[in-house]
């Protein structure tokens, strides 16, 4: 062992640097530093601004405590109706993303159909649900279809996306083996690629529906159904005390919806 | 049962020649193994057999039926009467051992029996016989990825015999095995292959396996047969024929000691990628 044996000088390592060139690697930093620098310049963040707005929001607080629970109907109405938005987008949704991501995975389909597939997923993927929502409250009208429809563009970009590449991912060897027995597509896909992405379909499902039961909220503050509406309606009467009750309620469902796929997701292998 | 294969030949995308203008003939039954170093050609031969590779060029005839030409349903029907077995067993890993062992019957049944596993009768009864047949009948609702290599090779066995094929593929059979379950399978495919008159085409790293087991041996090497006899024809001089620059001479073209035995780089390195990367699609007729 060289370490070991006596007469060898000292030797030192230090981890080599991730970009070999200094000129690169120095520049890149000042690159980095100088922009940051004009950034904020031009964004006129101010320390005045924000000790303007603490008093403000101090207001803001003061008047929504304690929250006001006493407008119950409108209240339940409003989650049951972002519940309901949620859970239909997320079954049409989820089943459609398995569609896509079949359309959308490489080793599946033909080349052309891969692209159009992950072209679908793409454009699904590009826009905020917020966004999308306008465009579909513009589209089919107010209310909670305008909420279903954007969610159902959201589940296909999130799930679809990963289920196309769970899908890429599977062993060859099961397909290779299923083909030898003679089974055509739809029985491959039955039998070895489907058992292999299952456990991973399940979970992205659950974890989908935690998500859309948030996004079912955001999305109604632009028109499209729900309990979003509702919240959006009372900061505008600066009900201040009621838009807390909401945002409470909100917290809780979100609290026991994690909670509950959490441990769904856990109990799958 | 007549196999024909003649002139074949296989490259994979704009690569070297994997099999090279191969000709061979396999008549009646028994066991043919055929060894080789590993890039030799072996595993893409015995899948241009089931069209699971597209061959390049050359011509497969099975009982006087060209394989090379068939399509759609004639080339799902072809390949229902070929059964396989694998390396890596190729079980449907979070399906049950019936499941695994049913879906060799895949060929037979529609869509919707598939999907919701109600099997004609006599399938079943067939499943349950061959089970008992090698011993795993307390596993048949077991999943598949609990078993045991030999178990699951077992399994393996079962569902290519579920197809009742007239041709029974054996790519490594035993490469993941240990020595003793080797054997084991070994024996279960000889002695299957003798009370059903089956023939097999047995891909086979160890040559004194292939021997004891083998009534015929073929020796590929680069791509082309250049030894076809019995065990005994097997000496010393064609074992150095077959495996000589394959195992450290390092004399043929970009072969290198170095990456041959570690199988990374060459062209054999490539080749083998191929074979995973452009075939394990479903798609088929895309070559």
């Amino acid at each position: 062992m060289s370490a070991s044996s006596p007469g060898l000088g000292r030797r030192t390592w230090r981890r080599p640097p991730a970009i070999a060139n200094p000129y690169l690697r120095y520049g890149l930093y000042a690159a980095v530093a100088a922009y940051f620098a004009w950034a904020t310049g031009s964004l006129e963040l101010s320390w005045a601004r924000v000790a303007q707005g603490v008093p403000r929001a101090v207001a803001i607080f003061s008047r929504a405590l304690p929250p006001d629970f006493s407008r119950r109907s409108l209240m339940v109405d409003g989650f049951v109706e972002s519940i309901q938005i949620a859970i239909v987008a997320t079954l049409i949704g989820v089943i459609l993303s398995l569609l896509f991501g079949i359309l959308a995975a490489r080793n599946v389909v033909p080349r052309a159909v891969y692209l159009l597939g992950r072209a679908v997923i793409a454009v699904a993927r590009s826009f905020h649900p917020i966004i999308v929502a306008i465009i579909f409250v513009k589209a089919v009208g107010f209310g909670p279809f305008a909420g279903v429809l954007t969610l159902i563009v959201y589940s296909i970009g999130f799930v679809g996306k990963l289920m196309a590449e769970a899908i890429e991912e599977i062993d060859p060897g099961q397909v290779e083996a299923v083909r030898a027995t003679g089974g055509g597509f739809l029985k491959v896909l039955a039998y070895a690629v489907f058992p292999q992405v299952l456990p991973r379909q399940v979970g992205l499902s659950i974890y989908q529906l935690d998500s859309n039961l948030r996004a079912s909220a955001v999305v109604g503050i632009v028109g499209a159904g729900g309990i979003g509406g509702t919240l959006m309606n009372s900061f505008r009467r600066f009900d201040y005390d009621f838009a807390l009750a909401i945002l409470i309620v909100m917290i809780v469902i979100i609290l026991f919806s994690e909670a509950f796929s959490g441990r769904i997701r856990r109990s799958l292998t | 049962m007549i196999l024909d294969i003649d002139n074949l030949s296989k490259r994979y995308g704009a690569g070297e020649l994997v099999l090279k203008e191969l000709d061979l003939h396999i008549e009646g039954s028994g066991i043919t193994a055929i060894v080789g170093s590993s890039g030799a050609g072996k595993s893409t031969l015995l899948r241009c057999i089931n069209r699971l590779v597209e061959p390049t060029s050359g011509s497969i005839t099975l009982d006087g039926v060209e394989l090379t030409a068939l399509h759609g349903a004639e080339l799902r029907n072809m390949r229902r009467s070929i059964g396989m077995i694998f390396q890596n067993f190729n079980l449907i890993d979070r399906l049950s051992v019936m499941e695994n062992v049913l879906s060799g019957r895949l060929g037979f049944v529609t869509f919707f029996q598939a999907a919701s596993r109600r099997y004609p009768q006599e399938d079943i009864d067939r499943a349950f016989r061959l089970l008992e047949r090698v011993g795993l009948q307390d596993y048949v609702n077991k999943r598949a990825d609990t078993l045991s290599g030999g178990q699951r090779q077992r399994v393996g066995v079962v569902r290519a015999l579920m197809q009742e094929p007239k041709l029974l593929l054996a790519d490594e059979p035993t490469a993941s095995l240990d020595p003793k379950t080797s054997v084991q399978i070994l024996e279960l495919i000889g002695d299957i292959s003798g009370e059903l008159d089956l023939p097999v085409l047995l891909n086979i790293h160890n040559v004194s396996q292939a021997r004891q087991f083998a009534q015929r041996i073929v020796g590929l090497r680069f791509g082309t047969i250049i030894f076809d006899g019995t065990a005994a024809d097997l000496d010393s001089a064609a074992l150095d024929r077959i495996y000589e620059g394959t195992a450290g001479t390092g004399d043929e073209d970009d072969w290198t000691p170095t990456s041959t035995s570690t199988s990374t780089t060459s062209t054999a390195g490539a080749a083998t990628c191929g074979v995973e990367e452009d075939d394990s699609t479903l798609v088929e007729d895309r070559a």
